[in-house]
Protein backbone atom coordinates (compact mmCIF):
# COMPACT_ATOMS: atom_id res chain seq x y z
CA UNK A 1 0.00 0.00 0.00
CA UNK A 2 1.03 3.28 -0.82
CA UNK A 3 1.69 5.80 2.24
CA UNK A 4 1.65 9.45 0.75
CA UNK A 5 4.46 11.31 2.06
CA UNK A 6 3.95 13.69 4.94
CA UNK A 7 4.92 17.33 2.92
CA UNK A 8 7.21 19.74 5.28
CA UNK A 9 5.04 22.49 6.12
CA UNK A 10 6.06 25.47 3.63
CA UNK A 11 9.40 27.71 5.29
CA UNK A 12 8.30 31.63 5.74
CA UNK A 13 11.14 32.25 7.94
CA UNK A 14 13.26 34.68 6.57
CA UNK A 15 16.52 36.28 7.63
CA UNK A 16 16.68 40.24 7.44
CA UNK A 17 19.15 42.32 8.29
CA UNK A 18 20.55 39.74 10.70
CA UNK A 19 17.63 39.19 12.34
CA UNK A 20 15.73 36.11 12.67
CA UNK A 21 11.63 36.43 11.69
CA UNK A 22 9.27 33.50 11.70
CA UNK A 23 7.39 35.21 8.57
CA UNK A 24 7.54 38.00 6.60
CA UNK A 25 4.92 40.19 7.93
CA UNK A 26 5.43 42.79 10.01
CA UNK A 27 2.92 45.73 11.22
CA UNK A 28 4.19 49.00 10.08
CA UNK A 29 4.94 51.73 12.30
CA UNK A 30 2.75 54.93 13.54
CA UNK A 31 -0.03 52.23 13.05
CA UNK A 32 0.40 49.83 15.67
CA UNK A 33 1.34 52.40 18.24
CA UNK A 34 3.70 50.36 20.84
CA UNK A 35 2.30 46.90 20.51
CA UNK A 36 0.14 47.34 23.89
CA UNK A 37 -3.15 48.80 22.21
CA UNK A 38 -3.75 45.74 19.91
CA UNK A 39 -2.50 42.94 22.56
CA UNK A 40 -6.02 42.18 23.64
CA UNK A 41 -7.26 42.00 19.20
CA UNK A 42 -4.00 39.64 17.85
CA UNK A 43 -1.23 37.31 18.95
CA UNK A 44 2.00 39.13 18.59
CA UNK A 45 3.62 36.26 18.67
CA UNK A 46 2.69 35.23 15.68
CA UNK A 47 3.66 38.41 14.21
CA UNK A 48 7.28 38.46 11.89
CA UNK A 49 8.37 41.96 13.56
CA UNK A 50 6.61 44.95 15.54
CA UNK A 51 7.59 48.57 14.29
CA UNK A 52 7.34 50.62 17.27
CA UNK A 53 5.74 54.39 16.32
CA UNK A 54 8.29 56.43 15.46
CA UNK A 55 10.08 58.01 18.67
CA UNK A 56 12.09 61.37 18.84
CA UNK A 57 14.20 62.88 21.83
CA UNK A 58 11.50 65.04 23.13
CA UNK A 59 8.24 64.05 23.48
CA UNK A 60 6.20 66.30 20.93
CA UNK A 61 2.23 66.80 21.07
CA UNK A 62 1.88 66.64 17.20
CA UNK A 63 -0.51 68.83 15.49
CA UNK A 64 -4.10 69.97 15.59
CA UNK A 65 -6.72 68.64 15.10
CA UNK A 66 -8.24 67.26 12.36
CA UNK A 67 -5.58 64.64 11.46
CA UNK A 68 -7.28 61.84 10.15
CA UNK A 69 -9.94 61.91 6.79
CA UNK A 70 -10.81 58.66 4.77
CA UNK A 71 -10.57 59.15 0.92
CA UNK A 72 -11.24 56.71 -2.02
CA UNK A 73 -9.42 53.39 -0.69
CA UNK A 74 -6.81 55.84 1.45
CA UNK A 75 -6.25 57.45 4.20
CA UNK A 76 -4.53 61.04 4.53
CA UNK A 77 -3.16 61.68 8.09
CA UNK A 78 -1.53 64.47 9.73
CA UNK A 79 -0.61 63.31 12.86
CA UNK A 80 2.95 64.88 13.40
CA UNK A 81 4.86 62.81 15.08
CA UNK A 82 2.87 62.80 18.42
CA UNK A 83 5.24 60.30 20.68
CA UNK A 84 5.95 60.13 24.19
CA UNK A 85 9.84 60.94 23.28
CA UNK A 86 12.82 58.47 24.24
CA UNK A 87 13.07 58.50 27.70
CA UNK A 88 9.51 57.62 28.59
CA UNK A 89 9.87 55.24 25.48
CA UNK A 90 12.28 53.57 27.03
CA UNK A 91 10.94 53.28 30.87
CA UNK A 92 7.22 53.07 30.17
CA UNK A 93 6.58 51.56 27.04
CA UNK A 94 9.56 49.34 26.24
CA UNK A 95 9.29 46.78 28.93
CA UNK A 96 5.46 45.76 27.98
CA UNK A 97 8.01 43.38 25.04
CA UNK A 98 9.77 41.79 27.66
CA UNK A 99 6.51 39.54 27.77
CA UNK A 100 6.47 38.90 24.81
CA UNK A 101 8.73 36.77 21.55
CA UNK A 102 8.77 39.33 18.81
CA UNK A 103 11.30 41.32 16.94
CA UNK A 104 10.71 44.84 18.19
CA UNK A 105 12.43 47.41 15.72
CA UNK A 106 12.33 50.77 16.84
CA UNK A 107 11.58 53.84 14.44
CA UNK A 108 13.98 57.47 15.57
CA UNK A 109 13.49 60.32 13.89
CA UNK A 110 15.33 63.42 14.52
CA UNK A 111 15.50 67.19 13.29
CA UNK A 112 18.90 66.60 12.60
CA UNK A 113 21.63 64.38 12.42
CA UNK A 114 23.06 65.08 15.74
CA UNK A 115 19.21 63.77 16.99
CA UNK A 116 19.47 60.65 14.64
CA UNK A 117 23.13 59.67 15.90
CA UNK A 118 21.96 60.25 19.70
CA UNK A 119 18.88 58.73 19.22
CA UNK A 120 20.40 55.39 17.86
CA UNK A 121 23.02 55.56 20.96
CA UNK A 122 20.87 55.86 23.60
CA UNK A 123 18.97 52.78 22.19
CA UNK A 124 21.95 50.32 21.36
CA UNK A 125 21.99 49.33 25.17
CA UNK A 126 18.32 48.29 25.35
CA UNK A 127 16.61 45.10 24.58
CA UNK A 128 15.44 46.02 21.35
CA UNK A 129 16.04 43.74 18.15
CA UNK A 130 16.78 46.76 15.44
CA UNK A 131 16.41 50.65 14.31
CA UNK A 132 14.75 51.92 11.60
CA UNK A 133 15.97 55.67 10.92
CA UNK A 134 12.43 57.38 9.72
CA UNK A 135 13.47 59.92 7.05
CA UNK A 136 10.06 60.14 5.52
CA UNK A 137 7.54 61.94 7.81
CA UNK A 138 5.77 64.01 5.53
CA UNK A 139 4.10 65.79 8.58
CA UNK A 140 7.36 67.26 10.41
CA UNK A 141 8.83 70.24 8.73
CA UNK A 142 12.85 70.13 8.95
CA UNK A 143 14.75 73.10 9.00
CA UNK A 144 15.98 71.97 6.05
CA UNK A 145 11.93 72.15 4.65
CA UNK A 146 12.86 69.20 3.16
CA UNK A 147 12.95 65.37 4.23
CA UNK A 148 16.05 64.00 4.74
CA UNK A 149 14.84 61.08 2.32
CA UNK A 150 14.34 63.73 -0.46
CA UNK A 151 18.31 64.75 -0.03
CA UNK A 152 20.82 61.91 -1.15
CA UNK A 153 23.85 63.56 0.70
CA UNK A 154 21.57 64.59 3.96
CA UNK A 155 20.41 60.51 3.89
CA UNK A 156 23.92 59.23 2.98
CA UNK A 157 25.23 61.38 6.01
CA UNK A 158 22.52 59.91 9.03
CA UNK A 159 22.72 56.77 7.66
CA UNK A 160 26.64 56.27 7.71
CA UNK A 161 26.98 58.28 11.07
CA UNK A 162 23.98 56.36 12.58
CA UNK A 163 25.70 52.99 11.21
CA UNK A 164 29.40 54.35 12.81
CA UNK A 165 27.81 54.50 16.09
CA UNK A 166 25.87 51.29 16.53
CA UNK A 167 25.95 47.88 15.57
CA UNK A 168 21.97 47.09 15.89
CA UNK A 169 20.45 46.39 12.56
CA UNK A 170 19.34 49.13 10.65
CA UNK A 171 16.54 49.83 8.17
CA UNK A 172 15.58 52.92 6.34
CA UNK A 173 12.32 54.08 6.16
CA UNK A 174 12.38 56.09 2.39
CA UNK A 175 10.06 58.72 0.65
CA UNK A 176 7.97 58.13 -2.06
CA UNK A 177 8.08 61.56 -2.45
CA UNK A 178 10.76 61.79 -5.19
CA UNK A 179 11.74 61.09 -8.19
CA UNK A 180 14.08 58.45 -7.94
CA UNK A 181 13.35 56.04 -5.34
CA UNK A 182 16.10 53.71 -6.57
CA UNK A 183 19.09 56.27 -6.19
CA UNK A 184 18.13 57.04 -2.49
CA UNK A 185 18.10 53.37 -1.62
CA UNK A 186 21.53 52.99 -3.17
CA UNK A 187 22.31 56.00 -1.00
CA UNK A 188 21.40 53.85 2.27
CA UNK A 189 23.36 50.78 1.27
CA UNK A 190 26.36 52.50 0.51
CA UNK A 191 26.35 54.36 4.17
CA UNK A 192 25.53 50.81 5.32
CA UNK A 193 22.47 50.25 5.65
CA UNK A 194 21.17 46.96 6.98
CA UNK A 195 17.88 47.21 4.64
CA UNK A 196 15.72 49.58 3.60
CA UNK A 197 11.49 50.44 4.06
CA UNK A 198 9.64 51.31 1.74
CA UNK A 199 6.97 53.09 1.48
CA UNK A 200 6.22 55.98 3.79
CA UNK A 201 2.80 57.57 2.66
CA UNK A 202 2.80 60.42 -0.81
CA UNK A 203 1.86 63.64 0.66
CA UNK A 204 -1.96 64.51 -0.26
CA UNK A 205 -5.06 66.55 0.64
CA UNK A 206 -8.81 66.72 0.32
CA UNK A 207 -11.04 69.81 0.32
CA UNK A 208 -14.35 69.91 1.76
CA UNK A 209 -16.48 72.06 -1.30
CA UNK A 210 -19.15 73.14 0.81
CA UNK A 211 -16.70 75.11 3.16
CA UNK A 212 -13.98 75.30 0.81
CA UNK A 213 -11.82 74.24 4.02
CA UNK A 214 -9.24 71.70 4.08
CA UNK A 215 -10.63 68.61 5.40
CA UNK A 216 -7.04 68.39 7.61
CA UNK A 217 -6.05 70.89 9.92
CA UNK A 218 -2.88 70.97 8.45
CA UNK A 219 -4.16 71.19 4.52
CA UNK A 220 -1.95 68.45 3.31
CA UNK A 221 -0.96 64.95 5.27
CA UNK A 222 -0.08 61.67 4.01
CA UNK A 223 -1.51 59.28 2.15
CA UNK A 224 -1.99 55.56 2.54
CA UNK A 225 -4.54 52.51 1.92
CA UNK A 226 -5.24 50.51 -0.95
CA UNK A 227 -4.84 53.86 -3.55
CA UNK A 228 -0.91 53.91 -2.96
CA UNK A 229 -0.34 50.04 -3.66
CA UNK A 230 0.15 49.98 -7.29
CA UNK A 231 2.87 52.91 -6.93
CA UNK A 232 4.34 51.44 -3.98
CA UNK A 233 4.85 48.44 -5.66
CA UNK A 234 6.47 50.00 -8.70
CA UNK A 235 9.40 51.51 -6.41
CA UNK A 236 9.84 47.89 -4.49
CA UNK A 237 10.60 46.87 -7.76
CA UNK A 238 12.82 49.55 -8.97
CA UNK A 239 14.81 49.39 -5.68
CA UNK A 240 15.06 45.56 -5.98
CA UNK A 241 17.08 45.92 -9.35
CA UNK A 242 18.98 49.06 -7.76
CA UNK A 243 20.25 47.49 -3.96
CA UNK A 244 21.54 44.12 -3.02
CA UNK A 245 20.25 44.46 0.25
CA UNK A 246 16.66 43.47 1.70
CA UNK A 247 13.98 45.44 0.86
CA UNK A 248 10.22 45.78 3.32
CA UNK A 249 7.35 46.24 0.94
CA UNK A 250 5.22 48.52 2.82
CA UNK A 251 2.00 50.58 1.31
CA UNK A 252 -1.85 49.53 0.80
CA UNK A 253 -1.39 45.55 1.95
CA UNK A 254 -4.84 44.11 3.08
CA UNK A 255 -4.32 40.53 1.43
CA UNK A 256 -2.16 37.59 1.55
CA UNK A 257 -2.40 38.46 -2.32
CA UNK A 258 -0.81 41.93 -1.61
CA UNK A 259 2.02 41.02 0.04
CA UNK A 260 2.32 37.91 -2.26
CA UNK A 261 2.85 40.77 -5.12
CA UNK A 262 5.74 42.58 -2.90
CA UNK A 263 7.11 39.72 -2.71
CA UNK A 264 7.23 38.54 -6.09
CA UNK A 265 8.47 42.44 -7.04
CA UNK A 266 11.45 42.20 -5.11
CA UNK A 267 10.64 42.44 -0.99
CA UNK A 268 11.91 39.83 0.98
CA UNK A 269 8.95 41.60 4.16
CA UNK A 270 6.30 43.35 4.03
CA UNK A 271 4.49 45.05 6.65
CA UNK A 272 1.06 46.22 7.41
CA UNK A 273 -0.07 49.90 8.21
CA UNK A 274 -3.61 51.00 7.40
CA UNK A 275 -4.79 47.47 7.12
CA UNK A 276 -4.67 47.11 11.35
CA UNK A 277 -7.10 50.03 11.20
CA UNK A 278 -9.41 48.12 8.79
CA UNK A 279 -9.03 45.09 10.79
CA UNK A 280 -6.43 44.39 13.74
CA UNK A 281 -6.14 40.19 12.18
CA UNK A 282 -5.04 41.51 8.33
CA UNK A 283 -1.40 40.79 9.51
CA UNK A 284 -2.51 37.05 10.81
CA UNK A 285 -4.40 36.84 7.93
CA UNK A 286 -1.72 37.64 5.51
CA UNK A 287 0.27 35.22 7.12
CA UNK A 288 -1.91 32.07 6.66
CA UNK A 289 -2.44 33.62 3.51
CA UNK A 290 0.73 33.25 2.16
CA UNK A 291 1.02 30.14 3.49
CA UNK A 292 -1.57 28.46 2.03
CA UNK A 293 -0.17 29.87 -1.52
CA UNK A 294 2.96 28.58 -1.11
CA UNK A 295 1.07 25.05 -0.11
CA UNK A 296 -0.88 25.16 -3.41
CA UNK A 297 1.94 26.58 -5.51
CA UNK A 298 4.26 23.64 -3.92
CA UNK A 299 6.94 26.38 -2.53
CA UNK A 300 9.04 25.18 0.06
CA UNK A 301 10.78 28.71 0.90
CA UNK A 302 9.32 32.08 0.86
CA UNK A 303 12.74 32.83 -0.23
CA UNK A 304 12.67 30.92 -3.21
CA UNK A 305 10.14 33.49 -4.78
CA UNK A 306 11.42 37.00 -3.78
CA UNK A 307 11.92 39.04 -6.86
CA UNK A 308 11.53 36.59 -9.21
CA UNK A 309 9.06 38.01 -11.30
CA UNK A 310 8.57 36.63 -14.36
CA UNK A 311 9.14 39.09 -17.05
CA UNK A 312 8.60 38.67 -20.84
CA UNK A 313 12.01 38.85 -23.08
CA UNK A 314 11.50 41.70 -25.17
CA UNK B 1 -12.56 44.43 23.97
CA UNK B 2 -13.00 41.56 22.08
CA UNK B 3 -13.43 41.32 17.93
CA UNK B 4 -16.64 39.00 17.22
CA UNK B 5 -18.57 38.10 13.84
CA UNK B 6 -21.84 39.66 15.04
CA UNK B 7 -25.46 38.41 13.96
CA UNK B 8 -27.70 41.40 12.99
CA UNK B 9 -30.95 40.57 15.20
CA UNK B 10 -32.99 43.78 13.19
CA UNK B 11 -32.05 46.21 11.05
CA UNK B 12 -35.35 48.81 11.36
CA UNK B 13 -35.59 52.10 9.91
CA UNK B 14 -37.64 54.72 12.88
CA UNK B 15 -38.34 57.27 10.11
CA UNK B 16 -36.34 60.33 8.61
CA UNK B 17 -32.87 58.42 7.53
CA UNK B 18 -33.06 56.84 11.51
CA UNK B 19 -31.88 53.20 11.68
CA UNK B 20 -32.30 50.89 14.64
CA UNK B 21 -29.86 47.79 14.26
CA UNK B 22 -29.98 45.37 16.79
CA UNK B 23 -27.08 43.17 17.01
CA UNK B 24 -26.65 38.90 19.04
CA UNK B 25 -23.01 40.03 20.67
CA UNK B 26 -22.95 38.65 23.92
CA UNK B 27 -19.33 38.91 24.99
CA UNK B 28 -19.57 43.08 24.47
CA UNK B 29 -22.47 43.49 25.70
CA UNK B 30 -21.54 41.33 29.31
CA UNK B 31 -18.79 44.62 29.45
CA UNK B 32 -20.33 47.25 27.68
CA UNK B 33 -20.53 50.36 29.56
CA UNK B 34 -22.75 53.61 29.22
CA UNK B 35 -20.88 56.21 26.76
CA UNK B 36 -18.75 53.43 25.00
CA UNK B 37 -19.00 52.12 21.73
CA UNK B 38 -18.54 49.74 19.08
CA UNK B 39 -16.44 49.91 15.91
CA UNK B 40 -18.18 48.41 13.13
CA UNK B 41 -16.53 46.86 9.44
CA UNK B 42 -19.65 48.10 7.65
CA UNK B 43 -18.74 46.39 4.51
CA UNK B 44 -16.53 42.70 3.80
CA UNK B 45 -14.20 44.78 0.95
CA UNK B 46 -12.31 47.69 1.51
CA UNK B 47 -14.50 50.25 0.22
CA UNK B 48 -15.10 52.23 2.52
CA UNK B 49 -12.13 51.36 4.07
CA UNK B 50 -12.23 52.72 7.76
CA UNK B 51 -14.46 51.37 10.60
CA UNK B 52 -17.40 53.23 11.75
CA UNK B 53 -18.04 54.04 15.15
CA UNK B 54 -21.32 53.95 16.79
CA UNK B 55 -22.05 54.16 21.00
CA UNK B 56 -24.10 51.26 22.36
CA UNK B 57 -27.42 52.30 22.69
CA UNK B 58 -29.06 49.16 24.72
CA UNK B 59 -27.95 46.31 26.23
CA UNK B 60 -30.57 43.69 26.71
CA UNK B 61 -29.55 40.20 27.57
CA UNK B 62 -27.26 38.71 24.55
CA UNK B 63 -28.16 41.47 22.42
CA UNK B 64 -27.15 44.99 21.70
CA UNK B 65 -28.33 47.98 19.80
CA UNK B 66 -27.10 50.86 18.24
CA UNK B 67 -28.84 53.65 17.07
CA UNK B 68 -27.97 55.62 13.69
CA UNK B 69 -28.54 58.31 11.16
CA UNK B 70 -27.62 58.13 7.96
CA UNK B 71 -24.88 60.50 6.98
CA UNK B 72 -22.52 59.22 4.48
CA UNK B 73 -21.71 56.22 2.31
CA UNK B 74 -20.60 53.99 5.41
CA UNK B 75 -23.76 54.51 7.02
CA UNK B 76 -25.59 54.41 4.08
CA UNK B 77 -24.60 50.40 3.49
CA UNK B 78 -25.14 49.87 6.80
CA UNK B 79 -28.37 50.82 6.38
CA UNK B 80 -29.16 48.03 3.79
CA UNK B 81 -28.03 44.89 5.84
CA UNK B 82 -30.71 42.77 7.17
CA UNK B 83 -31.65 40.43 9.90
CA UNK B 84 -29.37 37.47 9.68
CA UNK B 85 -26.42 38.96 8.21
CA UNK B 86 -23.18 39.18 9.95
CA UNK B 87 -21.00 42.40 11.00
CA UNK B 88 -17.21 42.32 11.92
CA UNK B 89 -17.44 44.40 14.96
CA UNK B 90 -14.84 45.49 17.70
CA UNK B 91 -16.01 46.43 21.42
CA UNK B 92 -16.91 47.86 23.53
CA UNK B 93 -14.33 50.69 23.30
CA UNK B 94 -13.68 54.10 25.21
CA UNK B 95 -13.93 55.37 28.15
CA UNK B 96 -17.44 55.61 29.18
CA UNK B 97 -19.61 58.40 31.49
CA UNK B 98 -18.96 58.46 34.81
CA UNK B 99 -21.90 56.87 36.89
CA UNK B 100 -22.70 59.27 39.88
CA UNK B 101 -21.78 57.04 42.70
CA UNK B 102 -24.40 55.14 44.71
CA UNK B 103 -23.86 56.78 47.77
CA UNK B 104 -23.41 60.32 46.45
CA UNK B 105 -25.93 62.88 47.90
CA UNK B 106 -26.96 65.18 44.46
CA UNK B 107 -29.66 66.06 43.39
CA UNK B 108 -30.74 65.83 39.90
CA UNK B 109 -29.48 63.86 36.60
CA UNK B 110 -29.62 66.26 33.73
CA UNK B 111 -29.02 64.39 30.06
CA UNK B 112 -29.21 66.49 27.29
CA UNK B 113 -29.31 65.03 23.80
CA UNK B 114 -29.45 66.16 20.40
CA UNK B 115 -30.00 64.24 17.64
CA UNK B 116 -29.04 60.51 17.39
CA UNK B 117 -26.71 61.52 20.26
CA UNK B 118 -29.68 60.18 22.33
CA UNK B 119 -28.46 56.90 21.63
CA UNK B 120 -25.38 56.39 24.43
CA UNK B 121 -27.62 58.55 27.01
CA UNK B 122 -30.52 55.65 27.30
CA UNK B 123 -28.26 53.49 28.37
CA UNK B 124 -26.94 55.50 30.98
CA UNK B 125 -30.66 56.27 31.81
CA UNK B 126 -30.76 52.95 32.27
CA UNK B 127 -27.91 52.22 34.25
CA UNK B 128 -28.48 55.10 36.60
CA UNK B 129 -32.10 54.27 37.31
CA UNK B 130 -30.97 50.55 38.48
CA UNK B 131 -27.96 51.36 39.81
CA UNK B 132 -29.53 54.53 41.81
CA UNK B 133 -33.56 54.20 42.05
CA UNK B 134 -33.71 57.21 44.62
CA UNK B 135 -32.10 59.98 41.75
CA UNK B 136 -34.52 62.21 39.42
CA UNK B 137 -33.27 61.98 35.64
CA UNK B 138 -34.80 65.05 33.84
CA UNK B 139 -33.93 64.46 30.03
CA UNK B 140 -33.53 66.96 27.61
CA UNK B 141 -34.21 65.59 24.07
CA UNK B 142 -33.28 68.12 20.73
CA UNK B 143 -33.88 67.48 17.56
CA UNK B 144 -34.14 69.32 13.95
CA UNK B 145 -38.21 68.82 13.95
CA UNK B 146 -40.47 66.27 15.40
CA UNK B 147 -40.22 63.76 13.10
CA UNK B 148 -36.48 63.67 13.77
CA UNK B 149 -37.07 63.33 18.07
CA UNK B 150 -35.90 59.93 18.86
CA UNK B 151 -36.33 57.98 22.50
CA UNK B 152 -38.75 60.15 24.14
CA UNK B 153 -41.16 56.98 25.04
CA UNK B 154 -38.25 54.90 26.28
CA UNK B 155 -37.00 57.51 28.89
CA UNK B 156 -40.64 58.40 30.00
CA UNK B 157 -40.62 54.65 30.35
CA UNK B 158 -37.91 54.80 32.75
CA UNK B 159 -39.36 57.23 34.89
CA UNK B 160 -37.52 59.74 33.47
CA UNK B 161 -38.65 63.41 33.50
CA UNK B 162 -38.29 64.22 29.60
CA UNK B 163 -38.81 68.06 27.92
CA UNK B 164 -38.54 68.56 23.98
CA UNK B 165 -36.87 71.10 22.31
CA UNK B 166 -37.02 71.32 18.18
CA UNK B 167 -35.40 74.08 16.48
CA UNK B 168 -38.61 73.98 14.41
CA UNK B 169 -41.13 74.49 17.24
CA UNK B 170 -42.70 71.34 15.80
CA UNK B 171 -43.18 69.54 19.01
CA UNK B 172 -41.97 71.20 22.88
CA UNK B 173 -39.56 74.23 23.33
CA UNK B 174 -38.59 75.86 19.86
CA UNK B 175 -35.02 76.88 19.88
CA UNK B 176 -31.62 74.35 20.57
CA UNK B 177 -31.48 71.69 23.40
CA UNK B 178 -29.00 73.86 25.23
CA UNK B 179 -31.03 77.27 25.48
CA UNK B 180 -33.86 74.66 26.76
CA UNK B 181 -31.26 73.54 29.22
CA UNK B 182 -30.41 76.90 30.85
CA UNK B 183 -34.08 77.53 31.17
CA UNK B 184 -34.41 74.11 33.33
CA UNK B 185 -31.43 74.66 35.52
CA UNK B 186 -32.47 75.87 38.93
CA UNK B 187 -29.79 78.46 39.20
CA UNK B 188 -30.61 79.86 43.02
CA UNK B 189 -31.92 78.38 46.19
CA UNK B 190 -30.46 75.71 48.16
CA UNK B 191 -30.55 73.20 45.69
CA UNK B 192 -27.26 71.25 45.17
CA UNK B 193 -26.04 71.93 41.65
CA UNK B 194 -27.26 69.58 38.78
CA UNK B 195 -25.02 67.01 37.07
CA UNK B 196 -25.51 67.07 33.65
CA UNK B 197 -24.27 64.37 30.50
CA UNK B 198 -24.56 65.44 27.27
CA UNK B 199 -24.48 64.13 23.71
CA UNK B 200 -25.02 65.45 20.67
CA UNK B 201 -23.19 67.51 17.77
CA UNK B 202 -19.81 69.31 18.64
CA UNK B 203 -21.59 72.88 18.33
CA UNK B 204 -24.11 71.77 20.94
CA UNK B 205 -21.37 70.30 23.39
CA UNK B 206 -19.53 73.76 23.14
CA UNK B 207 -22.65 75.60 23.99
CA UNK B 208 -23.10 73.31 26.82
CA UNK B 209 -19.67 73.02 27.80
CA UNK B 210 -19.94 76.88 28.47
CA UNK B 211 -23.33 76.65 30.52
CA UNK B 212 -21.60 74.57 32.44
CA UNK B 213 -18.20 76.66 33.41
CA UNK B 214 -20.90 79.87 33.72
CA UNK B 215 -23.30 77.91 36.29
CA UNK B 216 -20.37 75.97 37.73
CA UNK B 217 -22.29 72.83 37.66
CA UNK B 218 -19.76 69.24 36.88
CA UNK B 219 -20.39 68.20 33.25
CA UNK B 220 -19.85 65.46 30.63
CA UNK B 221 -19.74 65.57 27.17
CA UNK B 222 -19.92 62.44 24.65
CA UNK B 223 -17.46 63.81 21.73
CA UNK B 224 -18.06 62.22 17.91
CA UNK B 225 -14.44 62.09 15.92
CA UNK B 226 -13.62 60.53 12.97
CA UNK B 227 -12.05 57.59 13.85
CA UNK B 228 -9.10 55.11 12.01
CA UNK B 229 -7.94 52.82 14.72
CA UNK B 230 -10.46 53.35 17.54
CA UNK B 231 -8.12 51.34 19.55
CA UNK B 232 -5.75 54.19 20.71
CA UNK B 233 -3.05 53.62 18.23
CA UNK B 234 -2.87 55.98 15.18
CA UNK B 235 -3.71 59.02 17.42
CA UNK B 236 -5.84 60.23 14.49
CA UNK B 237 -8.96 61.12 16.55
CA UNK B 238 -7.40 63.57 19.06
CA UNK B 239 -8.62 66.53 20.91
CA UNK B 240 -7.25 69.60 22.65
CA UNK B 241 -7.55 69.45 26.69
CA UNK B 242 -5.80 70.96 29.61
CA UNK B 243 -2.17 70.37 30.78
CA UNK B 244 0.25 72.90 31.71
CA UNK B 245 -0.17 74.14 28.59
CA UNK B 246 -1.99 71.49 26.09
CA UNK B 247 -1.75 68.26 25.47
CA UNK B 248 -4.00 66.01 23.18
CA UNK B 249 -6.09 63.38 24.18
CA UNK B 250 -7.40 60.25 22.41
CA UNK B 251 -10.88 60.09 21.60
CA UNK B 252 -11.26 56.81 21.37
CA UNK B 253 -9.52 55.67 24.06
CA UNK B 254 -9.26 58.18 26.65
CA UNK B 255 -13.10 59.56 25.72
CA UNK B 256 -15.59 59.48 24.32
CA UNK B 257 -16.96 60.83 27.26
CA UNK B 258 -14.58 63.72 28.90
CA UNK B 259 -15.31 66.11 31.57
CA UNK B 260 -16.29 69.40 29.42
CA UNK B 261 -13.86 71.13 32.25
CA UNK B 262 -10.82 69.37 30.66
CA UNK B 263 -11.59 70.26 27.03
CA UNK B 264 -10.47 73.70 24.84
CA UNK B 265 -12.71 74.04 22.60
CA UNK B 266 -11.53 75.83 19.42
C1 LIG C 1 -1.92 57.18 11.03
C2 LIG C 1 -0.57 56.84 10.48
C3 LIG C 1 0.58 57.14 11.21
C4 LIG C 1 1.83 56.84 10.72
N1 LIG C 1 2.94 57.11 11.48
C5 LIG C 1 4.17 56.75 11.02
C6 LIG C 1 5.33 56.94 11.82
O1 LIG C 1 5.27 57.43 12.95
N2 LIG C 1 6.53 56.56 11.31
C7 LIG C 1 6.66 55.99 10.08
O2 LIG C 1 7.77 55.65 9.68
N3 LIG C 1 5.57 55.79 9.30
C8 LIG C 1 4.34 56.16 9.74
N4 LIG C 1 3.24 55.92 8.95
C9 LIG C 1 3.41 55.32 7.61
C10 LIG C 1 3.18 53.82 7.64
O3 LIG C 1 4.12 53.17 8.45
C11 LIG C 1 3.26 53.26 6.22
O4 LIG C 1 4.55 53.46 5.72
C12 LIG C 1 2.27 53.90 5.27
O5 LIG C 1 1.05 54.14 5.92
C13 LIG C 1 2.01 53.06 4.02
O6 LIG C 1 1.51 51.78 4.35
P1 LIG C 1 -0.05 51.40 4.38
O7 LIG C 1 -0.63 51.82 3.08
O8 LIG C 1 -0.09 49.94 4.62
O9 LIG C 1 -0.63 52.18 5.52
C14 LIG C 1 1.97 56.23 9.44
C15 LIG C 1 0.81 55.93 8.71
C16 LIG C 1 -0.45 56.22 9.20
C17 LIG C 1 -1.66 55.88 8.38
S1 LIG D 1 -8.80 56.42 16.19
FE1 LIG D 1 -6.75 55.72 16.33
S2 LIG D 1 -6.15 56.60 18.23
FE2 LIG D 1 -8.23 57.09 18.14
Amino acid sequence: MMRKAKEKPPNLAIKLAGISLKNPVMVASGTFGYGEEYAQLVDLNRLGAIVAKTITLKPRLGNDPPRIVETASGVLNSIGLQNVGIDTFINEKLPFFKEYDVPLIVSIAGETTDEYVQLAKTLQGEKITGLELNLSCPNIKYKRKLMFAQNPQATHQVVSRVRKAISLPLMVKLSPNVTDIASIAKMCEEAGADGVSLINTFTGMAIDVENRKPMLRQVTGGLSGPAIKPIALRMVYEVHKAVRIPIIGIGGIMTAGDALEFIIAGAKAVAIGTGNFVDPLIPIKVIDGIREYMVNNKIKDIKSIVGRLKCPKS
Amino acid sequence: MVQVDAKILENRELGSQRYKMALSAPQIGCQAKPGQFIHVRVSKGFLPLLRRPFSVHRVQGQKIEILYKVVGKGTEILSRKKGGEYLDILGPLGKGYQLPSATSKISDIILVAGGTGVASLLFLAESISVANPELSILVLVGAKNREELLCEGDFRRLGCRVEVATENGTRGYKGLVSELLEKCLPLSGDRPKPIVFACGPSEMLKMIGKISRKHRFPCQVSLEERLACGVGACLGCVVKTKGSTYTYKRVCKDGPVFDAGELIWE
